[in-house]
């Protein structure tokens, strides 16, 4: 059974460059992925995604749930545009052309539709990186680059850490979430939303409890083993930088700028096919 | 020789508490001793091991009085850092206390904080590993480890360091008996090899006395009360006193009226001369009741042909069947990751079987939901914070009553008379935070036998429980189980809850039904419990040494004398 995001050795290339480089490349995706509107270069990132997350050899058991949540929110997300700003692809692009009136000010325009086409495209330039970041990264080795990018061992570990515990929190969520549907606590799509919402703090408390006790044991392990004791440490799974790194964040650099250029280039972060 | 721990009128008292949990304590190890410091729960021998591993106080806040000498220095001046380069300690929770993400990782931990170059840690992880026999498995994932395994690289993880002092604390805890007899073994070998102070702490006595050990310190209610050799201990009545359990063979002893000597060497069953007990054993075994024959009842349970995988490559159970009777207490053993857990989810429908059927008082199970089969066969987890989701008793053990749709007079009711039997009747309007472990353990029996399901199931219901609070869980269930008639099946690889309280066996290993029988001959057959990992027990031996025949004969008197005695 794979567990959801969650790191797993699968030899491509992708695991084999320093997590530093891996977060600098998902850092300026999702900056200039933020940061631009322009269809053209969505576009370009979206299919770069795609090939980049076919490459990384992710399956689907590990993040498919996860992404089903995503979808969810997303979705929302554009409905929430339309019923509450059904004239911002007017106001952006400046023109209108309606497709259908809905009565009120709800209008279906081509540009309102052109608007949120961005919106949906940058969920998915920016999800599948987010996911291919978390499941090609040993976490130590993430704790190791950062440390050596200067920032404190602690954080590194902190993070390395809840990375490492992922699998082990979801053990727990699954027997206690077995134990209590088996005391009668109905969890599945039969219950009513209020009552599922309920339920879900029977799971909640006693996955907090158990996650406290785990927190104090490896605390202290860490503790009696000497964590904390120098200003500095190294790392096992320490790795240099090698010319593929170097190679991959120049790349990712050369991007990001010929991205937003071309993004500002008119002025604005929209690209305008109407005009 | 000067010590390398040295107590003298050493009292510590946490901040939280009220009372000094240590007191006038009084103790010197010397180097290259292997000391066992046994105590019931509570009586501050977890705190006497933290004041050396410098957990106290440096973790755990409090103010001591008297003096403490680690290696000769005050450890206030040492720090808890200090105090690491000096005494290793290897926790209980194997799991808890893995960090790396693989093993090589967690090995190297140590040499990470003290900025050990790259080069030199690959290298010494893997001297280290050899050492413990864990080389082959360096670059895993704590999940794909057992038990055994996750020990000894707990072992490699401290050692590493080239401590003098290494600390154990509470090793066979989460072991099947023969993982437990190979730790031991394997502390026992780094001893000899290493020349390490070896400080175990334990309260399953006679599996820590697998290998020799120099002396047993006793504590109890926050004072040392024995401080000796094992065979003075073992001839003396200072365990019974302190309500810790005697190993099997001694009680067998006691019980067929023998005086212990020291001088028959009564620590280990091997070297133990039984010459002058042989002729009492013989003749109370001539005299014992034999245990009444069971009554047959109706089959609550049957499980047919069971068949489990993950997926196709390996099988985690495979033609699994058995019935249960109403009303039987069972057991269900075998070595860790056997398939014990995985057929007790099978049974409560948290997962499907490929093939084969469960039966429910002759009905099959399998439309049945998990919601609906847990009306009738209630699971009770090992940890209990794992099950409680409500801050006060009352409504923990109304909750399964309460989401039925229960009405709330009858709710009070049924919630009352089982707080009763649980012996929490008293409790009932406390918050759950506010009880002991064990006693919150009795919560979440609760709140399933509220629901008066047909067929308990336990996992592990007495792990990490010292006797007295052990034999209180054992009591209470098989009044249960007496009183109500509730069948009740337990997972565990306590052989001791096995023998003493299951009229039956089923063992399990490497996802098989190897034999379904009663504990006394599962105990006594070798190749059973070598290839489920079990422990012959020491009973079967003393009954060889003494001369009996039938030495399951003579296990099976045994049980059933100590089940009327108690």
């Amino acid at each position: 059974m794979a567990k959801l995001l969650t790191y797993k050795e699968k030899g491509t290339w992708m695991e084999n460059l320093c997590g530093v480089t891996k977060l600098i490349f998902f850092l300026s995706w999702t900056i200039t992925c933020m940061l631009t509107y322009d269809t053209r270069v969505l576009a370009v990132m979206f299919v770069i995604s795609l090939i980049l997350f076919k490459l990384s050899k992710t399956s689907w058991d590990q993040v498919g749930s996860v992404f089903k949540v995503i979808l969810v929110f997303m979705i929302i997300n554009i409905v929430a545009i339309f019923v509450f700003a059904p004239d911002q692809g007017t106001k952006i692009y400046g023109t209108e052309h309606i497709l259908y009136h809905w009565g009120g000010r709800w209008k279906v325009t081509s540009e309102q539709l052109f608007y949120e086409l961005n919106v949906v495209l940058k969920y998915f330039t920016i999800v599948p990186s987010v996911f291919m970041f978390i499941i090609t990264t040993n976490p130590s080795e993430l704790a190791a680059s950062l440390n050596r990018l200067g920032i404190s061992y602690n954080i590194g570990y902190a993070l390395a850490i809840a990375l490492r515990y992922i699998p082990d929190v979801q053990d727990d969520f699954h027997k206690i979430k077995n134990a209590q549907e088996a005391r009668g606590i109905e969890m599945s799509g039969k219950a009513k939303l209020a009552d599922r919402i309920k339920s879900v703090a029977a799971i909640i408390f006693p996955l907090i409890f158990t996650s406290m006790d785990r927190i104090d044991t490896v605390s202290n392990a860490m503790e009696l083993r000497g964590f904390g004791k120098h200003k500095k440490r190294t790392w096992y799974m320490g790795r240099r930088l090698a010319a593929g790194d170097y190679v991959v964040m120049i790349a990712t650099l050369v991007f990001m700028i010929v991205a937003l250029v071309i993004t500002y280039y008119d002025g604005n972060r929209f690209y305008n096919p109407f005009v | 020789m000067k010590p390398i721990i040295e107590f003298k009128d050493y009292s510590f008292k946490y901040n939280s508490q009220v009372e000094p949990t240590l007191r006038d304590i009084n103790l010197s190890i010397y180097p290259g001793e292997k000391i066992l410091i046994i105590g019931p729960s509570g009586s501050g021998k977890s705190t006497l091991a933290n004041c050396i591993n410098g957990l106290v106080p440096f973790s755990y806040v409090g103010e001591s009085t008297g003096e403490l000498y680690i290696g000769g220095k005050e450890p206030k001046d040492l720090g808890i850092f200090g105090l690491s380069k000096m005494v290793g300690t290897v926790l209980q929770d194997t799991d808890g206390q893995f960090i790396g993400l693989t093993v090589a990782e967690d090995v190297a931990f140590v040499l990470e904080n003290d900025c050990l170059e790259e080069e030199r840690m690959h290298k010494r992880v893997e001297e280290i590993a050899k050492l413990v026999d864990i080389d082959k498995l360096l670059h895993h994932a704590p999940g794909e480890l057992s038990g055994g395994q996750k020990q000894r690289v707990s072992m490699a993880g401290v050692m590493i360091d080239d401590v003098d002092i290494l600390l154990f604390d509470e090793p066979l805890a989460n072991l099947d008996p023969a993982t437990g007899k190979h730790a031991i073994e394997l502390i026992d070998s780094i001893q000899k090899e290493q020349n390490k102070t070896i400080l175990i702490i334990e309260h399953r006595l006679e599996d820590a006395l697998f290998r020799e050990v120099d002396r047993i310190v006793v504590v109890g209610d926050g004072t040392i009360v024995a401080d000796m050799t094992p065979d003075e201990l073992l001839s003396k009545d200072v365990l019974e006193r302190q309500g810790i359990r005697e190993p099997l063979y001694v009680t067998a002893l006691k019980h067929a009226g023998c005086k212990i000597y020291a001088k028959d060497h009564p620590a280990q069953i091997q070297t133990m001369d039984f010459g002058p007990y042989k002729g009492r054993v013989q003749d109370w075994f001539a005299h014992a009741d034999s245990p009444d024959k069971k009554k047959e009842s109706d089959n609550v349970l049957q499980v047919e042909h069971l068949d489990f995988s993950y997926d196709e490559s390996r099988k985690i159970l495979q033609d699994i069947s058995f019935s249960v009777q109403k009303g039987e207490m069972l057991s269900i053993v075998g070595k860790n990751g056997a398939g014990k857990t995985t057929l007790s989810n099978l049974i409560c429908g948290f997962i499907k079987p490929d093939s084969g059927s469960i039966l429910l008082d002759g009905e099959d199970i399998s439309p049945l939901s998990i919601k609906e089969r847990g009306e009738r066969i209630g699971l009770v987890m090992q940890n209990p914070n794992q099950m409680i989701s409500k801050a006060m008793i009352y409504e923990e053990v109304a909750l399964g009553l309460a989401v039925r749709g229960v009405p709330e007079e009858e709710i009070k009711e049924r919630v009352y008379e089982t707080l009763k039997i649980c012996g929490l009747y008293p409790f009932r309007n406390w918050p759950i935070s506010a009880l002991s472990f064990g006693q919150k353990k009795r919560v979440t029996i609760a709140s399933i036998l509220v629901m008066n399901p047909e067929i308990l199931i336990l996992d592990e219901p007495t792990a990490g429980q010292d006797y007295r609070h052990y034999t209180e869980i054992m009591e209470f269930l098989k009044r249960v189980n007496q009183e109500y008639g509730t069948t009740i099946m337990m997972i565990t690889h306590d052989m001791h809850l096995m023998m003493e309280y299951t009229d039956r066996a089923i063992v399990i290993a490497d996802g098989q039904m190897i034999a379904d029988d009663t504990p006394a001959k599962v105990l006594t057959d070798a190749t059973i419990s070598d290839r489920a990992y079990l422990k012959q027990t020491s009973l079967y031996d003393m009954a060889k040494q003494c001369g009996i025949e039938s030495p399951s004969a003579f296990v099976e008197c045994f049980i059933n004398y100590e089940r009327k005695v108690r």
